[in-house]
């Protein structure tokens, strides 16, 4: 008859059990997060005894993992970026002359002089002067190609290279861009992660979306632009040799030259040459300093590769100006006046003490490989947030009297059965969302509300069911065991069909929507836990103590 | 005493006005179509692309000075409106500004948004913005299609797992209740001019999820039913397995309806339309298990003879005159 083995009691009320366990912390938010945000700063940051004591505040044998509070509920900002990969071709391009020149040179009896020219920036364009010497020349240049390193691009090369007349044409191949692309956002991922980082805000979320965009969640910041100044700027720092000054953007020397603003001199241009001398990414450190008149200034060092190039470029070149260029600006062009050997130098301008840190900052974190586009941008106030959790709180509160109320009414002590179910249930779903570190956005709640009122939906199946079979069975036992077994086949159709939906917005959804389906899927989970184990098991523990003739359902 | 909505024993003939129930479903779906194509959707910033601004003052809303203040920015199509809601205290008065895409930036930029906060502190100073949101136009035109996506995705899974379990006719009736709620749903949304934004999608599959678990329960039991009473006519069999249910039917719809109602009054102005789509999902959903989902099986006919799967389909449909 009604009988459910020992081990499977046991086991039921031990996932409840552990179920409550994780759900606790959630009850004592505040105080957990402050705990965890001090074990955090102590392994990091050292003890001292404010964080030793916030780290009291919580025992350290309970679980301390604790729903993640989204954007909407927390305050933040949001923001999604695309990163420009073609962006990086052409830099490959400029470190690739120097490779085909080289080898191009060597058979100058056949190919006669080269030359760059100007075209698409994801193209090498060579000339040499003896059309005849082509196929030679094409040869050399594919005998510079390297494998491509990936896993899908095995078997391929990373260069293509095609005459054209008297132009040798390299470009990257297609394996080569992808792999290419792949590793520019995996470099933008770690550089914003780092800038991020340095300033210090918590948990903040920075994921690869789809095949070239970034999604940063920073909470706590106060808006998004201020989140964009600091990960949006590509801080590209070139050093570049001084061809001259111009008055127009227009005004191009010629040659592989670029004619590019200054930053102090509104109206002034430099023209400079392409090639930089040494780039950002050969600096070791830089920090915020003041120069000798006591102006804010950047200190760098250069790793020993770069240091050597800065001060072989140095000795050539004393007394011809060059420039500091960063982000396609000139910040200055001081006159070279000695050889500077040491790799280490000062970079003034017209810095505020908060500039010169940020920029500290960006040169330390290290350049972005690529251009970043917004796409979105969402900035929540912290405000709003905490009206959010105050409204979905009591709703939640006011949904669940309604509810128990409800059931109590309508299924006397079965109701109050199904009501303690429903209460464990909700624990469980916070303690299930606090395990797997989901993240809790407003349309979650109203998630967890709606499960609240679905909830019931098995147990009023069951009941529905018993009440049926009282009518037609043989007594109360036979016809609880019947309302189970009947109603289960419907118990289970139901919530597959929604626990699809759910996956497939879990699937396809972004934000918003994904949120809400984790706490939908969980919510049905749990649920069908506790109408077919939890509700079952209490209501058979009271039918073996009471025995009752007759029952109400 | 128990509290019962339904009466013990019900035995209501729900076909016998089928020509006015189905002929009203109809009837509003074709007007929910006819709304959309003439009014269409209040489509939120996520699907169009832009930048919504809340403001929050202590000062009451003045929608005109609003719009003035901002008028000389240029920035094309703004709408304002102020938000009303019983949560918010007396000196909360909240507006949402809504400004078009700007043509050729992927976000607006934070200039402009800068310039709209500028202008509307100098003429109020108490003014805060809680939340700034820019979607460019290429993700919005993306979301539009992992939206519609989503939602085919989720009807065609439904249709092949009630295939799977029932029969085909049990799951295109599903599907057909399915798509009466949506359309009727986005016809609500259009008549009331309700923002419809990346949420109201997650609400919209909601309503699917939930419409179906109520059909799916009262196909179960006509499933159960049919095998029962092998002789009795189809639409009897119908009938009776919806007067079965229909008792939990009131019970999950009120259960879930008591805290949808909850949460629309006290959730807050953020999740209002999320909620209001939920709750009218839920009504229609009830409604249409009953009389679009079961019609459509009546009108479909089913295969009796459930002892012998698959021997004789095809022969085997009832014949009812429906």
């Amino acid at each position: 008859m009604l009988q459910i083995d020992l081990w499977k009691r046991i086991l039921i009320w031990c996932v409840v059990a552990a179920g409550l366990l994780m759900a606790m912390p959630n009850a004592f938010y505040t105080k957990v997060e402050q705990h965890n945000d001090a074990v955090a700063e102590i392994e990091v940051l050292g003890e001292t005894p404010e964080r030793l004591e916030a780290r009291s505040g919580w025992p350290e044998f309970l679980p301390s993992s604790l729903v993640n509070l989204g954007l909407d509920l927390r305050g933040g900002a949001h923001l999604l970026a695309e990163v420009q990969v073609e962006d990086v071709y052409e830099g490959r391009m400029d470190a690739l002359w120097p490779e085909v020149r080289d080898a191009l040179r060597e058979a100058r009896d056949e190919v006669g002089t080269i030359r760059r020219q100007d075209g698409p920036v994801d193209e090498l364009r060579i000339r040499i002067s003896q059309p005849d010497g082509l196929r030679r020349a094409v040869e050399i240049a594919r005998g510079l190609a390297q494998p491509v390193v990936s896993l899908t691009g095995i078997g391929s090369t990373d260069i293509q290279v095609a005459g054209q007349g008297d132009t040798l044409v390299v470009s990257l191949t297609d394996e080569e861009k992808r792999a290419t692309d792949d590793r520019t956002i995996r470099q933008s991922l770690e550089i914003i992660r780092r800038r991020v980082d340095e300033v210090g805000t918590r948990e903040p979320t920075i994921q690869r979306q789809g095949t070239d965009r970034i999604l940063i969640q920073v909470p706590g910041v106060g808006s998004a632009a201020e989140l964009k100044a600091l990960i949006g700027t590509t801080a590209q720092l070139t050093f570049n040799p001084v061809v001259g000054r111009a008055s127009s953007a227009d005004d191009v020397a010629g040659g592989r030259s670029i004619t590019l603003p200054s930053i102090d001199e509104p109206g002034a241009f430099y023209q400079l040459e392409r090639t930089p001398v040494v780039t950002g990414e050969e600096l070791t450190d830089a920090q915020p300093s003041f120069d000798q008149n006591g102006r804010p200034a950047v200190t760098f060092r250069f790793n020993p590769s770069g240091a050597r190039k800065f001060g072989d470029y140095t000795a050539e070149n004393i007394g011809s100006p060059f420039a500091i260029v960063l982000d396609e600006e000139v910040i200055s062009a001081p006159v070279i006046q000695s050889h500077i050997p040491g790799g280490s130098g000062i970079i003034t301008g017209n810095f505020t003490i908060e500039e010169s840190t940020n920029l500290a900052v960006l040169l330390r974190a290290g350049a972005l490989p690529a251009e970043l586009i917004f796409l979105e941008e969402r900035t929540i106030g912290p405000e709003l947030g905490q009206d959010s959790i105050d409204a979905g709180r009591i709703a939640c509160i006011v949904a669940f009297a309604a509810v128990l109320v409800f059931m109590g009414l309508s299924y006397g002590l079965f109701g109050i059965f199904a009501n303690i179910a429903l209460i464990l249930n909700v624990a469980m779903i916070f303690g299930l969302l606090s395990l797997i570190g989901a993240t809790l956005t407003l349309p979650g709640i109203a998630g967890i509300v709606l499960t609240i009122g679905m909830a019931v939906d098995a147990n009023v199946l069951v009941f529905e069911r018993i009440r049926e079979e009282l009518k037609t069975a043989k007594g109360p036992a036979r016809a609880i065991e019947l309302g189970y077994e009947k109603a289960l086949s419907a118990i289970l159709d139901a919530n597959i069909t929604t626990f699809i939906t759910a996956a497939i917005l879990f699937a396809v959804g972004s934000g918003p929507v994904r949120g809400f389906s984790v706490t939908l899927g969980l919510g049905i989970l749990t649920s069908v836990f506790t109408a077919i184990f939890l509700t079952r098991l209490m209501v058979v523990m009271w039918f073996e103590r009471r025995r009752p003739k007759t029952i109400e359902v | 005493m128990r509290l019962r909505l339904v009466p013990k024993q019900t035995s209501w003939d729900f076909f016998r006005y089928w020509r006015a129930t189905f002929g009203a479903s109809i009837a509003a779906m074709i007007g929910s179509v006819l709304i959309f194509l003439i009014v269409g959707l209040n489509f939120g910033i996520d699907f169009r692309g832009g930048t919504t601004i809340r403001t929050e003052s202590t000062q009451a809303v003045d929608v005109g000075a609003y719009r003035d203040a901002i008028a000389p920015l240029d920035l094309g199509d703004v709408s304002i409106t102020e938000v009303f809601d019983p949560t918010f205290g007396p000196d909360e008065n909240v507006a949402m500004i809504r400004i078009q895409a700007q043509a050729g930036d992927e976000s607006v930029s934070a200039d402009t948004v800068l310039a709209v906060e500028t202008a509307l502190q100098t003429f109020d100073p108490s003014i805060t913005f809680p939340a700034v949101e820019s979607v460019g136009p290429k993700v919005s035109g993306e979301l539009v299609q992992t939206a519609i996506l989503a939602v085919l995705l989720a009807i065609g899974a439904v249709l092949v797992y009630i295939w799977l379990r029932f029969e085909w006719q049990f799951s295109l009736g599903a599907v057909a209740a399915l798509v009466h709620d949506i359309v009727l749903t986005i016809g609500i949304f259009s008549l009331l001019q309700i923002r419809f934004d990346l949420a109201i999608i997650a609400a919209l599959l909601t309503i699917v999820g939930y419409s179906l678990n109520d059909t799916v329960v009262v196909f179960d039991r006509v499933r159960e039913n049919l095998r029962k009473y092998k002789k009795k006519d189809l639409k009897e069999v119908l009938s009776l397995s919806i007067n079965e249910t229909l008792s939990r039917t009131v019970m999950t719809s009120v259960t879930t309806l008591l805290a949808l109602v909850s949460l629309y009054v006290l959730g807050g102005d953020v999740i209002r339309g999320f909620v209001f789509a939920m709750i009218w999902g839920v009504i229609v959903g009830t409604y249409s298990s009953v009389f679009v989902a079961s019609a459509i099986l009546l009108f479909l006919g089913v295969k009796r003879d459930w002892s012998k799967p698959d021997a004789n389909a095809g022969n085997q449909y009832a014949n009812v005159d429906a």
